[in-house]
């Protein structure tokens, strides 16, 4: 019998954190219980990239979409839209909070300017199920690949479909791709990046946890492309959920012979394994990547020679990002002619980009490329938090830049962001507004990559150390105007002469923060004020007589305490002693504790 | 904070084999060091880091000399050669976070737990670490206890979280 209902919960990191699983299992049960367990179809799938509201669960052929479902609505659900076929409107997704309004799937803002081709089956299948991922077309390039194409072809058509490396760099997958091939070598190998590691960014790991096989055939084509009989996918050892469902992939496309040997009988070999990183952020540089799979400190080395001629272990390899390889097999069934009629003139396809910070709805977004960044932040993200101003979005992790207001219009490219002094990256989007000083994050950003710098070439190991002592200077109230220049000059030598990307762009959130916003930075030098807020040496808190009543919540909250004064009297914070921890500004009721 | 602490406490799956029957499963080829010494970190009951005689164990197996093999594992913040509690509070500090108050998050679990960051609770219990980022910035902010991710976080629910933990300890 046909199922009347196909309810799919989403089974995210995001989701599954807010017991996703338990609604799932729960599900199932109220199902049985109620008798119903034939009419409905309770799927477990990808991240439906919504993050911010979850944990979602969608019903289908309705197209109601349920946010912040817990546990305990399984029943509410099951009974009402199985048995009497009426939606759980209390829980169905509203525009706006105070509005009685709901609205459909194909009709929420979040959804309407997106565009899916990395995750078009994120939300929609079953991870879990090799079925479900052929059913939607799965492994039919890979069947294109081995049967209709010659590794030549297949190459070919990469290169015309204009894909570029979603890993930031942007450089085109498939002339990386043809210097492997060419390269001499009696064994080449296929590397997929998991080592998603900027602050921010989690693109991969929701591809990878929502649609594990496309990378997996993505990779053997590849493999057949280049020759190569082996792959690895070196993915964090911070993202479990990910590695548990890439090895449930691993070994369904074995038993189904897609991997392995004689692959679908056209004589091919391919065989993938994981290899797990262990906390190091300099390993998503594709040099340093390699030596860590080959057991070693994960330092980069020197390009050229550039991996696809001497890469792992020496021979021919080629080293695509998970976004990258996730577009692949759409490349080859729906022909480059398509692929490369979305996007703009350079910079072909489509983006995901995780939105987060002061933005209403975070989450996972992929639009066509040549969207702007207004119509991301606003349209679909819908605006800044708690209608406070958008003062600027980071884009690009630690390698990148701040974009303002003034330049939200442009269409996004990997060359246009590179214009306005940022990049691409991975494709974290950090929303920012007025309360985030620029100072503290450029500091942040310093911070990072002083602790990620490996340490093997002089100019990353010692620039970023400078950077950041004179960016804590500033951040104290200690600056002088001359530490601009100097940093804008330490930022130009590690930028010019460091051995990696994590040196050569660690100084781009500093020069980009200095670019924007240098006012706010003379004001923390020469005014000691961070009008943020944030800086926490430049703040005074300080009781304000009239307003204090005296209930003494702010001194018993003090954790130093500094806070002093009699029963019903108006308190006094010993400023020499105060640690700045704000615990008394968030407890006072009455707005007796002011901060600036 | 959605997740109830017991779920946090499941994360944890230490493996019970010793690290000589780990190494057997590992062909001695240097890609899968490090896989083997993430499993070698986790064996035996509530452990944590890599002693210095499963580091002789590894490097034998492998043929490598000790200081190269130290120089390995001293490069990846993961692996820990020191004693840890057993628990790992894995606090996210990616800006994503902070610009949702992880900051205060962090100070809000070293009073509470009266230690700084990489250090132990005497009680052994809790060792407090710093990441760069966890990958679930939607939900920031975030943390790992052990194996499992926690997100959407509030002081009322790490003070609930670590207080479940405590007592499902003593």
């Amino acid at each position: 019998m046909a199922c009347k209902n196909y309810i799919l919960v989403c089974g995210g990191t995001g989701c599954e954190s807010s017991r996703s699983d338990e609604i799932y299992r729960d599900l199932i049960k109220e199902a049985e219980l109620q008798g119903v367990k034939e009419e409905v179809q309770i799927v477990k799938t990808g991240c439906f990239g919504f993050c911010e509201r979850g944990p979602i669960v969608k019903v289908l052929p309705s197209e109601s979409f349920y946010v912040g479902v817990k546990p305990e609505d399984a029943k509410e659900i099951i009974a009402e839209q199985v048995i009497k076929g009426r939606e759980v409107k209390r829980l169905l997704y509203k525009k706006d909070q105070n509005t009685a309004d709901t609205v459909k799937v194909k009709d929420i803002d979040f959804y309407q300017k997106q565009f899916r081709v990395v995750l078009r089956n994120c939300g929609v299948i079953n991870p879990e199920s090799i079925e479900e991922y052929i059913a939607r077309d799965g492994y039919k390039a890979l069947e294109k690949a081995l049967f209709e194409m010659t590794p030549e072809q297949i190459i070919a058509e990469v290169k015309a479909s204009g894909l570029r490396g979603r890993g930031g760099a942007g450089f085109p997958t498939g002339v990386k791709w043809e210097t492997a091939s060419k390269a001499p070598g009696d064994v080449k190998y296929v590397v997929c990046n998991a080592d998603e590691g900027d602050p921010g960014a989690y693109m991969d790991r929701s591809t990878i946890e929502g649609d594990p096989h496309s990378i997996l055939e993505a990779m053997i084509i590849a493999g057949k492309a280049i020759d190569a009989h082996q792959g690895f996918i070196y993915i964090r050892a911070e993202y479990p959920l990910a590695i548990d469902r890439l090895n449930v992939a691993i070994s369904q496309a074995k038993e189904m012979g897609l991997m392995g040997e004689n692959i679908l009988g056209s004589g091919f070999n391919f065989d993938v394994e994981l290899r797990l990183g262990a906390g190091a952020f300099v390993c998503g540089e594709e040099t340093a990547l390699l030596r860590s799979i080959e057991g070693n400190r994960g330092m980069p080395v020197p390009k050229p020679p550039f991996p696809a001629i001497k890469g792992l272990w020496g021979k021919p390899t080629v080293i695509n990002n998970v976004e990258t390889l996730a577009n692949v097999p759409v490349v080859l069934t729906r022909g480059a002619a398509w692929f490369s009629s979305i996007g703009t003139d350079k910079s072909k396809g489509t983006k995901v980009f995780a939105l987060t910070g002061k933005i209403n709805n975070s989450g996972l977004i992929e639009v066509p490329m040549g969207t702007t960044l207004r119509e991301i932040i606003f349209d679909i993200g819908g605006g800044i938090r708690n209608g406070k101003k958008f003062k600027g979005v980071q884009t690009g992790g630690p390698s990148g830049g701040i974009i303002v207001e003034k330049d939200l219009d442009t269409p996004i490219s990997y060359e246009s962001l590179i214009s306005l002094g940022s990049m691409m990256g991975s494709g974290g989007m950090i929303v920012m507004d007025e309360d985030d000083c620029m100072v503290d994050v450029s500091k942040f950003y310093m911070a990072f990559c002083v602790d990620e710098s490996c340490g093997k070439c002089a100019p990353c190991r010692i620039g970023t150390n400078q950077m950041h002592a004179i960016l804590d200077k500033i951040s104290k109230g200690k600056g002088e105007e001359s530490d601009l220049d100097d940093l804008e000059r330490i930022g130009k030598a590690m930028t010019k002469a460091s051995l990696c990307m994590l040196g050569g762009s660690a100084a781009n959130p500093t020069m980009a923060t200095i670019r924007h916003f240098r006012d706010e930075y003379l004001e923390h030098i020469n005014e000691h004020k961070c009008r943020a807020g944030k800086c926490k040496d430049l703040i005074v808190y300080e009781i304000n007589p009239e307003k204090c009543i005296g209930c003494g919540l702010c001194a018993r909250r003090c954790p130093v305490p500094c806070i002093t004064g009699e029963k019903k009297q108006p308190h006094v914070i010993d400023k020499s002693r105060c640690l700045k921890c704000g615990e008394c500004f968030k407890a006072c009721k009455f707005g007796a504790v002011t901060k600036r | 904070m959605e997740t109830a602490p017991k779920t946090a406490l499941e994360g944890k799956a230490p493996s019970p084999q010793q690290p000589e029957t780990i190494l057997q499963d590992y062909p001695d080829r240097r890609d899968t060091l490090l896989s083997a010494l993430h499993e070698i970190q986790r064996c035996g009951a509530r452990k944590s880091w890599i002693t210095d005689q499963e580091i002789s164990l590894v490097a034998q197996h492998y043929h490598i000399p000790l200081a190269e093999l130290d120089g390995v594992v001293s490069f990846y913040k993961m692996f820990a050669r020191e004693k840890r509690g057993s628990h790992i509070i894995r606090l996210c500090d990616s800006l994503s976070c902070r610009v949702r108050g992880s900051l205060d998050l962090y100070h809000h679990v070293r009073n509470k737990l009266g230690i700084s960051t990489g250090m132990t609770t005497q009680d052994g219990i809790f060792t407090l670490e710093i990441v760069n980022c966890l990958g679930a910035c939607d939900k920031s902010p975030n943390l790992m206890v052990d194996n499992t991710l926690i997100s959407g976080l509030t002081i009322d629910a790490v003070d609930a979280l670590l207080d479940g933990i405590l007592e499902a300890e003593q």
